[in-house]
Protein backbone atom coordinates (compact mmCIF):
# COMPACT_ATOMS: atom_id res chain seq x y z
CA UNK A 1 0.00 0.00 0.00
CA UNK A 2 1.72 3.64 -0.61
CA UNK A 3 1.89 5.36 2.38
CA UNK A 4 2.19 9.13 0.97
CA UNK A 5 0.25 10.82 3.87
CA UNK A 6 -2.28 13.38 2.45
CA UNK A 7 -1.09 16.48 3.14
CA UNK A 8 -4.32 17.96 2.78
CA UNK A 9 -3.06 20.78 5.56
CA UNK A 10 -0.70 22.62 3.91
CA UNK A 11 -0.81 26.49 4.76
CA UNK A 12 1.32 27.59 7.53
CA UNK A 13 2.57 26.69 10.53
CA UNK A 14 1.97 28.07 13.74
CA UNK A 15 5.17 30.05 13.45
CA UNK A 16 3.67 31.42 10.68
CA UNK A 17 6.45 29.75 7.59
CA UNK A 18 4.45 28.53 4.56
CA UNK A 19 5.29 25.14 4.48
CA UNK A 20 4.68 21.84 2.29
CA UNK A 21 2.16 23.81 -0.06
CA UNK A 22 0.47 22.14 -2.59
CA UNK A 23 -2.48 22.85 -4.34
CA UNK A 24 -5.33 23.16 -1.67
CA UNK A 25 -3.35 25.05 0.49
CA UNK A 26 -1.59 27.61 -1.96
CA UNK A 27 -5.06 28.79 -3.36
CA UNK A 28 -6.22 29.38 0.17
CA UNK A 29 -9.66 28.36 -0.73
CA UNK A 30 -9.88 25.17 1.81
CA UNK A 31 -9.11 26.89 4.83
CA UNK A 32 -7.44 24.28 7.53
CA UNK A 33 -6.55 25.98 10.14
CA UNK A 34 -7.66 24.71 13.48
CA UNK A 35 -9.15 21.76 11.37
CA UNK A 36 -8.38 18.65 12.74
CA UNK A 37 -6.75 16.21 10.41
CA UNK A 38 -6.14 13.24 13.09
CA UNK A 39 -8.88 10.96 13.19
CA UNK A 40 -10.00 7.87 15.07
CA UNK A 41 -8.06 5.11 14.18
CA UNK A 42 -10.59 3.76 11.91
CA UNK A 43 -10.38 7.24 10.07
CA UNK A 44 -7.37 7.38 9.96
CA UNK A 45 -6.28 3.80 8.45
CA UNK A 46 -9.22 4.81 5.86
CA UNK A 47 -6.77 7.67 5.06
CA UNK A 48 -4.11 5.95 3.95
CA UNK A 49 -4.46 6.56 -0.08
CA UNK A 50 -2.90 9.71 -0.96
CA UNK A 51 -4.90 12.84 -2.55
CA UNK A 52 -4.66 13.17 -6.13
CA UNK A 53 -5.77 16.16 -8.10
CA UNK A 54 -8.56 15.90 -11.38
CA UNK A 55 -8.22 17.44 -14.38
CA UNK A 56 -10.79 17.02 -17.01
CA UNK A 57 -11.19 17.91 -20.98
CA UNK A 58 -14.74 18.42 -21.75
CA UNK A 59 -13.89 18.30 -25.65
CA UNK A 60 -11.19 18.10 -28.03
CA UNK A 61 -9.39 21.36 -28.29
CA UNK A 62 -9.99 23.19 -25.04
CA UNK A 63 -7.13 22.22 -21.81
CA UNK A 64 -7.69 19.88 -19.11
CA UNK A 65 -9.42 22.15 -15.89
CA UNK A 66 -9.12 21.18 -13.03
CA UNK A 67 -12.60 19.82 -11.86
CA UNK A 68 -11.65 18.65 -7.87
CA UNK A 69 -9.45 15.97 -6.08
CA UNK A 70 -10.12 12.07 -4.70
CA UNK A 71 -8.22 9.94 -2.76
CA UNK A 72 -7.15 6.08 -4.67
CA UNK A 73 -4.33 3.68 -4.03
CA UNK A 74 -2.58 4.37 -7.15
CA UNK A 75 -2.87 6.37 -10.13
CA UNK A 76 -4.64 3.68 -11.92
CA UNK A 77 -7.56 3.34 -9.98
CA UNK A 78 -7.19 7.50 -9.93
CA UNK A 79 -8.61 7.72 -13.43
CA UNK A 80 -11.27 5.53 -12.51
CA UNK A 81 -12.59 6.97 -9.70
CA UNK A 82 -12.05 10.60 -11.43
CA UNK A 83 -14.14 8.86 -14.44
CA UNK A 84 -16.74 7.61 -11.94
CA UNK A 85 -16.94 10.83 -9.57
CA UNK A 86 -16.11 13.88 -12.75
CA UNK A 87 -17.65 12.55 -15.53
CA UNK A 88 -20.87 11.19 -14.52
CA UNK A 89 -22.99 13.66 -16.56
CA UNK A 90 -20.53 13.64 -20.18
CA UNK A 91 -18.42 16.42 -18.99
CA UNK A 92 -15.01 14.90 -20.30
CA UNK A 93 -13.43 13.13 -22.88
CA UNK A 94 -9.85 12.94 -21.19
CA UNK A 95 -8.68 12.72 -17.55
CA UNK A 96 -5.55 13.19 -15.97
CA UNK A 97 -4.49 13.00 -12.63
CA UNK A 98 -2.10 14.56 -10.11
CA UNK A 99 -0.43 13.67 -6.98
CA UNK A 100 -1.77 16.58 -4.69
CA UNK A 101 1.47 15.90 -2.91
CA UNK A 102 3.33 16.94 -6.26
CA UNK A 103 1.86 19.80 -6.97
CA UNK A 104 3.77 22.98 -5.59
CA UNK A 105 1.78 26.30 -5.64
CA UNK A 106 2.12 29.56 -4.91
CA UNK A 107 1.43 30.34 -1.20
CA UNK A 108 -1.69 32.82 0.22
CA UNK A 109 1.35 35.06 2.16
CA UNK A 110 2.82 35.85 -1.34
CA UNK A 111 -0.11 36.63 -2.92
CA UNK A 112 0.68 40.84 -2.78
CA UNK A 113 4.32 40.14 -4.49
CA UNK A 114 2.93 37.91 -6.78
CA UNK A 115 -0.22 39.51 -7.89
CA UNK A 116 -0.33 42.87 -7.47
CA UNK A 117 1.91 44.45 -9.86
CA UNK A 118 -0.18 43.14 -12.58
CA UNK A 119 -2.91 45.33 -11.41
CA UNK A 120 -2.19 48.60 -12.68
CA UNK A 121 -0.63 47.25 -16.53
CA UNK A 122 -3.96 47.54 -18.46
CA UNK A 123 -1.92 47.92 -21.52
CA UNK A 124 -1.46 44.32 -21.36
CA UNK A 125 -5.09 43.12 -22.46
CA UNK A 126 -5.74 43.47 -25.69
CA UNK A 127 -8.39 45.93 -25.75
CA UNK A 128 -7.14 49.02 -27.30
CA UNK A 129 -7.72 47.00 -30.59
CA UNK A 130 -10.98 47.11 -33.13
CA UNK A 131 -12.27 43.70 -33.59
CA UNK A 132 -13.31 43.07 -37.08
CA UNK A 133 -17.25 42.74 -36.96
CA UNK A 134 -17.79 39.13 -37.94
CA UNK A 135 -14.76 37.46 -35.82
CA UNK A 136 -16.30 35.19 -33.41
CA UNK A 137 -14.88 33.16 -30.58
CA UNK A 138 -13.03 36.35 -29.25
CA UNK B 1 -44.35 -12.73 2.16
CA UNK B 2 -41.54 -15.61 1.84
CA UNK B 3 -44.27 -18.37 3.45
CA UNK B 4 -46.41 -18.39 1.23
CA UNK B 5 -49.50 -20.21 2.36
CA UNK B 6 -50.07 -23.23 0.28
CA UNK B 7 -53.22 -22.24 -1.58
CA UNK B 8 -51.41 -18.42 -2.49
CA UNK B 9 -48.24 -20.70 -3.92
CA UNK B 10 -50.17 -22.24 -6.18
CA UNK B 11 -51.89 -19.32 -7.54
CA UNK B 12 -48.16 -17.95 -7.84
CA UNK B 13 -46.59 -20.65 -9.63
CA UNK B 14 -50.02 -20.78 -12.37
CA UNK B 15 -49.10 -17.17 -12.59
CA UNK B 16 -45.18 -17.73 -13.04
CA UNK B 17 -46.17 -20.02 -15.96
CA UNK B 18 -43.82 -18.68 -18.96
CA UNK B 19 -46.40 -17.64 -21.71
CA UNK B 20 -43.90 -18.24 -23.57
CA UNK B 21 -39.93 -18.76 -24.67
CA UNK B 22 -38.70 -15.21 -25.20
CA UNK B 23 -40.57 -14.16 -21.85
CA UNK B 24 -38.53 -16.64 -19.87
CA UNK B 25 -35.72 -15.65 -21.45
CA UNK B 26 -35.73 -11.72 -21.10
CA UNK B 27 -36.88 -12.00 -17.58
CA UNK B 28 -33.83 -13.99 -16.60
CA UNK B 29 -31.70 -11.61 -18.20
CA UNK B 30 -33.08 -8.77 -16.69
CA UNK B 31 -33.52 -10.55 -13.08
CA UNK B 32 -29.87 -11.12 -12.88
CA UNK B 33 -29.53 -7.39 -13.48
CA UNK B 34 -32.01 -6.23 -11.14
CA UNK B 35 -30.85 -8.38 -8.13
CA UNK B 36 -26.99 -7.38 -8.80
CA UNK B 37 -28.09 -4.01 -8.66
CA UNK B 38 -30.17 -4.99 -5.26
CA UNK B 39 -26.94 -6.21 -4.10
CA UNK B 40 -24.28 -3.42 -4.83
CA UNK B 41 -26.64 -0.53 -3.98
CA UNK B 42 -25.98 -2.30 0.04
CA UNK B 43 -22.40 -0.87 -0.25
CA UNK B 44 -23.52 2.54 -0.43
CA UNK B 45 -21.89 4.37 2.72
CA UNK B 46 -20.93 1.14 3.63
CA UNK B 47 -17.30 0.99 1.00
CA UNK B 48 -14.21 1.13 1.97
CA UNK B 49 -13.76 4.70 0.93
CA UNK B 50 -16.06 7.15 -0.47
CA UNK B 51 -14.93 7.23 -4.43
CA UNK B 52 -16.10 3.10 -4.08
CA UNK B 53 -18.86 3.80 -2.82
CA UNK B 54 -19.90 6.06 -6.15
CA UNK B 55 -18.02 3.63 -8.20
CA UNK B 56 -20.07 0.57 -6.89
CA UNK B 57 -23.17 2.93 -7.38
CA UNK B 58 -22.60 3.64 -11.22
CA UNK B 59 -22.13 0.20 -11.19
CA UNK B 60 -25.23 -0.77 -9.30
CA UNK B 61 -27.18 1.95 -11.37
CA UNK B 62 -26.01 0.56 -14.58
CA UNK B 63 -27.30 -2.73 -13.78
CA UNK B 64 -30.64 -1.13 -13.33
CA UNK B 65 -30.83 0.62 -16.16
CA UNK B 66 -30.36 -2.88 -18.06
CA UNK B 67 -33.08 -4.19 -15.86
CA UNK B 68 -35.43 -1.84 -16.70
CA UNK B 69 -35.53 -1.92 -20.00
CA UNK B 70 -35.49 -5.87 -19.69
CA UNK B 71 -38.16 -6.29 -17.29
CA UNK B 72 -39.96 -3.42 -19.17
CA UNK B 73 -39.86 -5.74 -22.48
CA UNK B 74 -40.47 -8.70 -20.22
CA UNK B 75 -43.96 -7.07 -19.84
CA UNK B 76 -44.33 -6.13 -23.25
CA UNK B 77 -43.58 -9.71 -24.83
CA UNK B 78 -46.34 -11.23 -21.68
CA UNK B 79 -48.87 -8.95 -23.22
CA UNK B 80 -50.64 -8.74 -19.71
CA UNK B 81 -50.63 -5.29 -18.43
CA UNK B 82 -47.60 -5.75 -16.44
CA UNK B 83 -44.97 -3.08 -16.45
CA UNK B 84 -41.65 -3.50 -14.98
CA UNK B 85 -42.42 -2.12 -11.69
CA UNK B 86 -45.09 -4.75 -11.48
CA UNK B 87 -42.35 -7.47 -12.42
CA UNK B 88 -39.91 -6.15 -10.09
CA UNK B 89 -41.31 -5.30 -6.93
CA UNK B 90 -44.92 -7.58 -7.40
CA UNK B 91 -43.58 -11.20 -8.18
CA UNK B 92 -42.35 -13.41 -5.49
CA UNK B 93 -39.67 -15.71 -5.07
CA UNK B 94 -40.01 -18.85 -7.09
CA UNK B 95 -41.05 -16.22 -9.82
CA UNK B 96 -37.92 -14.63 -10.18
CA UNK B 97 -36.01 -16.14 -12.69
CA UNK B 98 -31.70 -15.13 -11.80
CA UNK B 99 -28.94 -16.85 -11.59
CA UNK B 100 -27.96 -17.87 -7.85
CA UNK B 101 -24.58 -16.35 -7.87
CA UNK B 102 -26.36 -12.92 -8.13
CA UNK B 103 -28.58 -13.09 -4.64
CA UNK B 104 -25.95 -13.98 -2.33
CA UNK B 105 -25.21 -11.55 0.63
CA UNK B 106 -22.29 -8.95 -0.47
CA UNK B 107 -20.02 -10.29 2.29
CA UNK B 108 -17.04 -8.82 2.38
CA UNK B 109 -15.28 -6.28 0.02
CA UNK B 110 -13.31 -8.91 -1.50
CA UNK B 111 -16.01 -11.67 -2.06
CA UNK B 112 -18.55 -8.64 -3.99
CA UNK B 113 -15.20 -8.11 -6.24
CA UNK B 114 -15.31 -11.64 -6.43
CA UNK B 115 -18.30 -11.94 -7.98
CA UNK B 116 -18.37 -9.36 -9.98
CA UNK B 117 -15.11 -10.68 -11.67
CA UNK B 118 -17.29 -13.91 -12.58
CA UNK B 119 -20.32 -12.27 -13.44
CA UNK B 120 -19.38 -9.07 -15.97
CA UNK B 121 -16.89 -11.39 -17.34
CA UNK B 122 -20.19 -13.45 -17.81
CA UNK B 123 -22.45 -10.73 -18.89
CA UNK B 124 -19.37 -8.93 -21.33
CA UNK B 125 -19.36 -12.54 -23.55
CA UNK B 126 -23.58 -12.28 -23.54
CA UNK B 127 -23.93 -8.77 -24.32
CA UNK B 128 -21.29 -9.01 -26.94
CA UNK B 129 -23.29 -12.10 -28.54
CA UNK B 130 -26.27 -10.75 -27.79
CA UNK B 131 -25.97 -7.91 -30.32
CA UNK B 132 -26.38 -9.83 -33.31
CA UNK B 133 -29.81 -11.62 -31.95
CA UNK B 134 -32.47 -11.37 -34.75
CA UNK B 135 -34.45 -9.82 -31.42
CA UNK B 136 -34.15 -6.11 -32.28
CA UNK B 137 -34.85 -5.05 -28.94
CA UNK B 138 -32.77 -7.40 -27.22
CA UNK B 139 -29.78 -5.97 -29.73
CA UNK B 140 -30.37 -3.06 -29.06
CA UNK B 141 -30.29 -3.35 -25.26
CA UNK B 142 -27.12 -5.49 -25.43
CA UNK B 143 -25.11 -2.88 -27.63
CA UNK B 144 -26.02 -0.50 -24.90
CA UNK B 145 -25.03 -2.45 -22.08
CA UNK B 146 -22.46 -4.25 -23.68
CA UNK B 147 -20.02 -1.23 -23.01
CA UNK B 148 -21.14 -0.67 -19.32
CA UNK B 149 -20.68 -4.33 -18.29
CA UNK B 150 -17.18 -3.92 -19.85
CA UNK B 151 -16.31 -1.35 -17.49
CA UNK B 152 -17.66 -3.21 -14.21
CA UNK B 153 -15.27 -6.43 -15.36
CA UNK B 154 -12.28 -4.00 -15.60
CA UNK B 155 -13.37 -2.56 -12.29
CA UNK B 156 -13.44 -6.02 -10.48
CA UNK B 157 -10.04 -6.83 -12.37
CA UNK B 158 -8.24 -4.02 -11.12
CA UNK B 159 -9.55 -4.87 -7.61
CA UNK B 160 -8.95 -8.65 -7.83
CA UNK B 161 -5.43 -7.43 -8.78
CA UNK B 162 -4.44 -5.66 -6.11
CA UNK B 163 -6.32 -7.23 -3.17
CA UNK B 164 -4.40 -10.72 -4.36
CA UNK B 165 -1.14 -9.43 -4.92
CA UNK B 166 -1.33 -7.26 -2.44
CA UNK B 167 -1.17 -7.89 1.78
CA UNK B 168 -1.27 -11.32 3.26
CA UNK B 169 -4.68 -10.21 4.57
CA UNK B 170 -6.21 -9.17 1.53
CA UNK B 171 -4.74 -12.14 -0.35
CA UNK B 172 -6.10 -14.40 1.80
CA UNK B 173 -9.90 -12.38 1.50
CA UNK B 174 -10.03 -12.68 -2.32
CA UNK B 175 -9.04 -15.71 -2.50
CA UNK B 176 -11.94 -16.73 0.15
CA UNK B 177 -13.97 -14.62 -2.28
CA UNK B 178 -13.25 -16.71 -4.85
CA UNK B 179 -13.79 -20.22 -3.31
CA UNK B 180 -17.38 -19.01 -2.15
CA UNK B 181 -18.58 -17.78 -5.58
CA UNK B 182 -17.27 -20.74 -7.34
CA UNK B 183 -20.01 -23.03 -6.70
CA UNK B 184 -22.69 -21.15 -8.56
CA UNK B 185 -20.19 -19.92 -11.46
CA UNK B 186 -21.17 -22.84 -13.74
CA UNK B 187 -25.03 -22.27 -13.42
CA UNK B 188 -24.57 -19.15 -15.56
CA UNK B 189 -23.42 -21.31 -19.13
CA UNK B 190 -26.46 -24.11 -18.34
CA UNK B 191 -28.43 -24.14 -21.23
CA UNK B 192 -31.77 -26.05 -21.53
CA UNK B 193 -35.44 -26.54 -24.08
CA UNK B 194 -35.83 -22.58 -23.39
CA UNK B 195 -32.25 -21.05 -24.40
CA UNK B 196 -32.02 -24.56 -27.12
CA UNK B 197 -35.39 -23.18 -28.77
CA UNK B 198 -34.41 -19.75 -28.91
CA UNK B 199 -31.18 -20.16 -30.26
CA UNK B 200 -32.35 -22.18 -32.83
CA UNK B 201 -34.40 -18.82 -33.84
CA UNK B 202 -31.30 -16.53 -33.58
CA UNK B 203 -33.20 -14.89 -30.53
CA UNK B 204 -31.00 -16.36 -27.61
CA UNK B 205 -27.13 -16.83 -26.75
CA UNK B 206 -26.42 -20.20 -26.23
CA UNK B 207 -24.82 -19.83 -22.38
CA UNK B 208 -22.53 -22.97 -23.10
CA UNK B 209 -20.84 -21.28 -25.34
CA UNK B 210 -19.75 -18.29 -22.78
CA UNK B 211 -18.38 -20.82 -20.34
CA UNK B 212 -14.61 -20.81 -22.25
CA UNK B 213 -14.14 -17.35 -23.10
CA UNK B 214 -15.80 -16.00 -19.81
CA UNK B 215 -13.54 -18.26 -17.60
CA UNK B 216 -10.64 -18.32 -19.61
CA UNK B 217 -10.59 -14.02 -18.78
CA UNK B 218 -11.27 -14.73 -14.89
CA UNK B 219 -8.64 -17.40 -15.04
CA UNK B 220 -5.85 -14.86 -16.51
CA UNK B 221 -6.82 -12.29 -13.80
CA UNK B 222 -6.89 -14.62 -11.30
CA UNK B 223 -3.45 -15.95 -12.09
CA UNK B 224 -1.50 -12.69 -12.35
CA UNK B 225 -3.49 -12.04 -9.27
CA UNK B 226 -1.43 -14.54 -7.57
CA UNK B 227 -4.51 -16.19 -6.42
CA UNK B 228 -5.87 -19.55 -7.44
CA UNK B 229 -8.78 -21.21 -9.46
CA UNK B 230 -10.86 -22.99 -6.46
CA UNK B 231 -11.53 -26.53 -6.87
CA UNK B 232 -14.93 -27.55 -5.83
CA UNK B 233 -17.23 -30.41 -7.05
CA UNK B 234 -19.93 -28.39 -4.99
CA UNK B 235 -22.03 -27.10 -7.98
CA UNK B 236 -25.56 -24.85 -6.86
CA UNK B 237 -28.00 -24.74 -9.54
CA UNK B 238 -31.64 -23.60 -9.71
CA UNK B 239 -32.15 -20.27 -10.16
CA UNK B 240 -33.66 -20.32 -13.97
CA UNK B 241 -36.45 -22.65 -12.34
CA UNK B 242 -37.18 -20.23 -9.42
CA UNK B 243 -35.75 -21.85 -6.89
CA UNK B 244 -33.38 -19.69 -4.89
CA UNK B 245 -31.53 -19.23 -1.37
CA UNK B 246 -32.80 -18.67 1.53
CA UNK B 247 -31.59 -15.25 1.63
CA UNK B 248 -32.83 -14.03 -1.69
CA UNK B 249 -36.61 -13.58 0.34
CA UNK B 250 -34.77 -11.39 2.89
CA UNK B 251 -33.33 -9.60 -0.37
CA UNK B 252 -36.96 -9.50 -2.09
CA UNK B 253 -38.65 -8.29 1.80
CA UNK B 254 -36.22 -5.17 1.32
CA UNK B 255 -36.40 -4.48 -1.92
CA UNK B 256 -40.52 -5.49 -2.52
CA UNK B 257 -41.90 -3.97 1.08
CA UNK B 258 -42.26 0.26 0.47
CA UNK B 259 -44.05 -0.95 -3.40
CA UNK B 260 -46.06 -3.50 -1.82
CA UNK B 261 -46.94 -1.41 1.48
CA UNK B 262 -48.20 1.60 -0.47
CA UNK B 263 -49.48 0.10 -4.11
CA UNK B 264 -49.36 2.75 -6.44
CA UNK B 265 -47.11 5.34 -4.57
CA UNK B 266 -45.45 8.00 -6.93
CA UNK B 267 -42.75 10.56 -5.29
Amino acid sequence: MVSTSSTSGGGTTSGGEPRDLNAEGGHGAVPMSGVPTEGSPAQAARREWPLWEVFVRAKRGLSHVHAGSLHAPDATMAVRNARDLYTRRQEGVSIWVVPAAQITASSPDEKDAFFDPAGDKVYRHPTFYNVPEGVKHL
Amino acid sequence: MTHPSPQLSEVEHARARPTSDKWEYVLRLGDDALVSAQRLGEWIAAAPQLEEDVALGNIALDQLGQARALLAYAGEVEGAGRDEDALAYLRDEREFRNAQVFELPIGDFAFTMARMLVVSAYQVELYERLQGSTDETLAAVAAKAVKEVDYHRDHATQWTLRLGDGTEDSHQRMQQGLDDVWPYVLELFEPDEVTERLVAAGVAVDPAVLAEPALAYVSQVVVAATLTIPETAVRHSGGRRGIHTERFGYLLAEMQHIARSHPGATW
